[in-house]
């Protein structure tokens, strides 16, 4: 079975956000990028099956500026068998515009699974994935936090509030996952070797007009300094004292 | 033009994330004119003329069998459907588990952005400018939609229900959809690990979260104490998730659930940069935490200095009295 992993490379989770001078995007400089951590979970599925079934492939596919390339090698590294580079420099574009590359990337490859992260940590947008498979006409389980693969189905479950849903999805289909789904391995010294002679396929691709405009991007007002009501157990009633009284939150 | 709500129901029960929706929806109704019309997917009407008290004029009800548990095809197919019906200027969506699955299915198959778990909608003349956190809350986008109709999930516990209009019953239409339910899909099966009574995270009014400084999973049992005696619901830092102390749900943060409840309380966690990421809108926010320089105290309303094994317990007594 060939399976695709859709990543995406984000700005650390450390990076303290500034807006570029655009007043719209993120000032790229000093950040580190990495892997998007859901699309970890992702890799670490596909890479799983793969292993499992002892046969098939694993296709990283990831949109972006030609930044994105150390992204694709890390997930070569971790072991995905190829990769393709959807190359765009725009910064920043909206969801569906993406989906729409993504799919016809996928289409032709006719996978069996499609993985991607819930959301990324960047935009948070959690959409491109669902977009995708609707664009595709394929079954879709987002937020998947358990995947049991059997033959020509899968048994998934998925967070929602007050539990998780038990689904069962015929194959091929498009997954989005959760942390909890597995713990995502390191590449080892050998896949980071290995993955120096793996092919990145890069391919040029147009975004189309825009289907969302960001008008702009601001920080949050920072929050006023708060106070420290005292200290230790004898602090208590004031503390709710000032919870019922000046804030009227209980 | 109308305002189109995606109505939620599990169970046969409807959502209260709905009503928040529909309350937006009729203040922008209130600029942009034209009714609000709700579209909700069940196999038996779950009580949608009641909605009128909440709000709304209208409700397309798509009826289907297969919609006594949630499918997001099929009820893309019917959203769809029911958008072609009424042409409306914008689409609401809860940012909720249901909602944030269907959204972007009914995006791609309109063609048109969708705005995901806005905290603030604007109408400007005749254009709407949605507000979003991203980087989990650490910057906030303003997005304008090209195309119509604009299509926005709302964070849930941000935006008011409309008052009650007691008596007032919205038309309940049904409408017809074209969706195959018997080719290849994902099914609904079943329900696993429900936690019992709490309030769900991401829509409890009260957080009460716990991390490294509890030492060790028996001793949430504290906090669970608390989070029950403010009928709140129970987060976690990454690091006792990480630790198998609490399960992933709980998690607060950057690569967790973001919340926005009118009181969250941290016990015993530092407040790195991923975990006030997902906790920083919320209204009031309490600090418990034994070192006085821990960056939590920073964006904190209001601290106590000191261990959490004496003041938890002094604190859920005295929040007990209250009641
Ligand atoms: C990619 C990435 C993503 C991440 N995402 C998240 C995320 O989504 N959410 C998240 O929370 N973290 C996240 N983290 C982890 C984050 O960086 C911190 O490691 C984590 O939040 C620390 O958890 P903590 O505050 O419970 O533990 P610690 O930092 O160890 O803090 C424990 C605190 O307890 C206090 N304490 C100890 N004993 C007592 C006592 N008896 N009484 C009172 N106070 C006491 C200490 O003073 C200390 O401040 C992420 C990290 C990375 C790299
Ligand atoms: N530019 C991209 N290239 C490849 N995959 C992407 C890209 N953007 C988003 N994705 C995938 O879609 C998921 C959800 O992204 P988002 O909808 O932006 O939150 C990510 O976790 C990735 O798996």
């Amino acid at each position: 079975m060939l399976q695709v992993v859709c990543i995406k490379q984000v700005a650390d989770t450390e990076t303290r956000v500034k807006v570029a001078a655009d007043g719209r995007t993120l000032d790229p400089a000093g950040v580190t990028w990495i892997l998007n951590p859901y699309d970890e979970f992702a890799v670490e599925a596909a890479l799983r099956l793969k292993e499992g079934l002892a046969t098939g492939e694993v296709v990283v596919v990831s949109l972006g500026a030609a930044g994105v390339q150390t992204t694709l090698r890390n997930a070569l590294a971790m072991g995905a068998d190829r990769a393709l580079h959807l190359r765009n420099d725009t910064p920043s574009p909206d969801a569906l515009a993406v989906a729409r590359c993504l799919a016809d990337a996928i289409r032709p490859l006719s996978p069996g699974l499609v993985w991607f992260g819930k959301s990324a940590v960047d935009d948070d947008g959690a959409q491109v994935g669902a977009m995708v498979a609707e664009l595709l006409g394929l079954p879709c389980v987002t937020v998947v936090a358990k995947f049991e693969h059997r033959g020509a189905t899968a048994i998934v479950e998925r967070e929602i509030e007050g539990g998780r849903e038990v689904i069962e999805v015929a194959l091929p289909a498009v997954l989005t996952t959760d942390k909890g789904l597995n713990e995502p391995r390191y590449a080892s010294l050998k896949g980071i070797m290995g993955a120096k002679k793996k092919s990145i396929e890069e391919r040029a691709v147009e975004l189309g007009a825009p289907n969302l405009e960001v008008v702009s991007m601001q920080l949050p007002a920072p929050r006023a300094a708060g106070r420290i009501i005292g200290e230790g157990a004898a602090a208590v009633p004031e503390l709710v004292r000032v919870l019922r009284e000046e804030a009227k939150v209980i | 033009m109308s305002i189109l709500v995606f109505i939620e129901q599990r169970d046969g029960q409807l959502r209260p994330v709905s009503r928040e929706a529909i309350g937006e929806a009729v203040r922008l109704a209130a600029a942009l004119g034209g009714p609000v019309v709700g579209v909700c997917c069940a196999a038996a009407d779950p009580g949608l003329a009641a909605l009128g008290e909440a709000g709304a004029d209208q409700v397309l009800f798509a009826q289907h069998e297969a919609f006594g548990t949630y499918d997001g095809a099929g009820y893309a197919a019917a959203v769809a459907e029911a958008v072609q019906r009424v042409a409306p200027s914008a689409v609401l969506f809860s940012a909720s588990a249901m909602g944030k699955d269907l959204a972007p299915r009914v995006a791609a198959r309109l063609g048109v952005g969708l705005a995901s778990d806005c905290t603030m909608v604007v109408a400007e003349g005749d254009r709407l400018v949605a507000t979003r956190p991203v980087f989990a809350g650490k910057a906030f986008q303003k997005v304008a939609f090209p195309l119509r109709p604009a299509l926005l999930s709302l964070r849930p516990k941000v935006f008011a229900a409309a008052a009650v209009q007691v008596g007032r019953s919205a038309l309940v239409e049904p409408i017809a959809f074209a969706w195959d339910a018997s080719a290849p899909r994902a099914k609904v099966t079943g329900m696993t690990g429900a936690q019992g009574g709490r309030p769900d995270l991401t829509e409890s009014e009260i957080v009460v979260s716990g991390g490294r400084g509890l030492k060790g999973p028996e001793h949430f049992a504290l906090v669970e104490q608390l989070a029950d005696a403010l009928g709140a619901t129970v987060g976690a830092s990454r690091a006792v998730v990480d630790a198998g102390w609490r399960p992933h749900g709980e998690q607060v943060g950057q690569t967790g659930q973001v919340v926005s409840p009118k009181l969250y309380i941290a016990v015993g966690i530092s407040g790195a940069i991923q975990h006030l990421a997902g906790m920083s809108s919320s209204r009031c926010i309490v600090a418990i935490n034994k070192d006085p320089d821990a960056p939590i105290f920073k964006v904190a309303d209001y601290g106590i200095v000191g261990d959490l094994f004496e003041i938890l317990p002094a604190l859920t007594a005295a929040v007990k009295q209250l009641h």
